[in-house]
């Protein structure tokens, strides 16, 4: 909610050429919206770089997910997203509980950035719970399901 | 006038559109899932507008709620972004129906260019080259094109996208194996098995030309060349097309803008052509009636401001430019850097940037919306910024980008700024001109 947006790409060039050809080795700029560093590369290869930090910016939004614990027999996420049970709406899901599973069995899929990345039971097993709804925001890591 | 704009759409996308009509004195809505409430866009635009929870189904995608929140907002003009419910003939009706300017080309342009098919007539209707093939309703009409064609050939899913339902068969007793596939592809991804059949050109380069019109007339603004690519996205860019002699790519030109002409184009497109890399030979793939993420490289080397172009000519302005008018200086080079593990099949990594230093310096843009711990939501699409560098000749901004690409550090999560860096410093990518089996042929 600004009344104008701070700096341009041009504006920053320019910043970036007056820094250059200074004997400073950053700008470090504060204000009460935002935080802008400016800074000449560490050793010969590495140039100028710009570092931005926003108030209120990226503050924590996702779902609150418990991490799984040390469980042996979870089946976990192997990567953040939404977690279905079945191929599609209204189909049956990949797997219940009592079913035997495989390594290579697909035990539900996790949509990440809109691709579908199926989840493999990873050992042998019997499906004793399914703990995480159909359809729910996982964290990476979280458990899933659990075999007996 | 547009006095308070609609932006329906979220990250660099979203950010871009807000500094454009910052600038022009228009006041901005940001559309945006709960998700991304706490983003960098919805920290600075005007007013905030919740379409929903973080799924995109649910939001951004979501016609209904899209076109309620910009009402509720009490906005005059809905900016799409792309992507999203940018091409959507359905989203643009309804924002009409609202009495909101859509930003974007007439309803009947988003629907004639959104059946591959119905794009393909249109392009031939308007002298364009396409590849030959055509539509092929039964088995055996496919095998009838199939001969007409010749091998190797590409089964296309005719509402296709993304790679789904699209088949490469490299002989005639492949055909009904490869059909069946396509079919059900198609079926599954689009509810609509119909496909088409093309010739496949084996050294092809993907060769688009910015365009922009205001309904009677239309202009370009060059090329770009868009030819590294993976599952048929885009990860680097480049205008003008190098590598290629002047007059193909100026015929290439030409064909665009008749395109333009023929459809009475408004607003900002952009004209797809595969193009040949041995004999510079093109065909008209498709047109994009929105603007592209790659935008900036024909904004770096025209001085452009193509966002403002848009709202111009949706605020009913006549073009202000003229063909004249418009004259590239030197090249540019866009890199895409995503949230992704391109050594690992290009996994998305969603997450957190724990650090994020991007380049600066003179010919240096970055369009971001990830500062510090900038957050990657899990449910869209990978995109954290875009490099774009600037220089009088390609060789020099190849160097440029290369020493960018050097500066650049991200923490936090897996980027493509890696595979970024084996390409620049490929001999091939230095000699210029590859074609889209590029990638595949990167050393390791």
């Amino acid at each position: 909610m600004t009344d104008d947006l701070p700096l341009t790409h041009e504006d920053i060039a320019e910043i970036a050429a007056i820094l250059d050809s200074s004997g400073y080795r950053e700008l470090d700029l504060s204000t009460r919206r935002f935080r802008l560093r400016l800074a000449k590369g560490d050793g010969a290869e590495g140039g100028l770089t710009q570092e931005w930090q926003w108030a209120g910016a990226g503050a924590e939004v996702a779902a609150e997910v418990t991490a799984a614990a040390a469980d042996p027999q979870a089946i976990c996420s192997p990567l953040p997203g939404t977690f279905y049970h079945a191929p599609q709406p209204g189909a049956p899901p990949f797997v219940q509980v009592g079913d035997e599973v495989g390594p290579e069995t697909v035990i539900g899929i996790v949509e990440t950035m809109k691709l579908m990345n199926p989840v493999h039971a990873g050992r042998s097993g019997t499906i004793a719970h399914v703990l995480v709804p159909d359809g729910t925001l996982v964290a990476k890591g979280e458990a899933l399901l659990r075999l007996s | 006038m547009i006095r308070k704009l609609f932006i329906a759409n979220r990250g660099e996308i979203a950010l871009r559109v807000i500094r454009t009509a910052r600038a022009m004195g228009i006041e901005t809505v940001l559309g945006a899932s709960a998700a991304d409430a706490a983003s960098l866009p919805a920290q600075l635009a005007d007013q905030v507008e919740i379409v929903g929870p973080g799924p995109s189904s649910q939001s951004y995608l979501s016609v209904e709620n899209v076109v309620a929140a910009a009402i509720r907002a009490g906005c005059d003009a809905v900016h799409p972004g792309y992507g999203f419910l940018s091409e959507n003939a359905t989203f643009a009706r309804a924002v009409e129906a609202a009495g909101i300017r859509f930003v974007g080309p007439d309803i009947a342009t988003l629907e004639g260019m959104g059946d591959k098919l119905a794009a393909r007539a249109l392009a031939v209707e308007a002298g364009l080259p396409v590849l030959p093939g055509g539509e092929a309703a039964t088995r055996a009409d496919v095998h009838t094109r199939a001969a007409q064609t010749g091998y190797p050939l590409l089964l296309k899913a005719v509402s296709g996208g993304g790679g789904k339902g699209m088949r490469r068969v490299d002989r005639a007793e492949d055909l009904d194996t490869a059909l069946d596939m396509a079919q059900a592809e198609a079926q599954a991804a689009f509810g609509n098995a119909a496909v088409y059949v093309e010739r496949f050109v084996a050294m092809g380069r993907h060769v688009e030309v910015q365009l922009l019109g205001d309904g009677t007339s239309a202009i370009h603004l060059g090329t770009r060349d868009c030819s590294i690519q993976r599952r048929f996205q885009k990860l680097v860019e480049e205008a003008p097309a190098p590598a290629m002699p002047l007059a193909a790519r100026e015929g290439i030109e030409q064909a665009a803008v008749r395109l333009a002409q023929h459809l009475g184009y408004r607003g900002a497109g952009t004209a797809e052509f595969l193009v040949d890399a041995t004999d510079f030979s093109f065909y008209f793939l498709e047109l994009n009636a929105r603007i592209q993420v790659e935008h900036p490289v024909t904004e770096a080397i025209t001085g452009v401001d193509l966002v403002e172009q848009q709202l111009l000519v949706a605020m009913g302005k006549p073009l202000s430019l003229t063909q004249a008018m418009i004259r590239p200086t030197g090249h540019a080079i866009e890199v895409r850097i995503n949230a992704e593990d391109a050594s690992a099949d290009f996994r998305p990594t969603p997450g957190r940037a724990t650090r994020a230093a991007w380049p600066a310096g003179e010919g240096v843009r970055v369009d971001t919306h990830i500062g510090q711990n900038g957050e990657v939501p899990p449910f869209y699409d990978s995109l954290m910024g875009k490099l774009i560098v600037h220089a009088p000749t390609r060789e020099e901004a190849v160097d440029r980008l290369s020493k960018a690409l050097e500066s650049l550090h991200i923490e936090g999560l897996p980027t493509t700024a890696p595979l970024h860096r084996r390409i620049v410093a490929d001999p091939r990518f230095i000699a210029g001109g590859v074609d889209t089996g590029f990638l595949a042929g990167l050393a390791q």
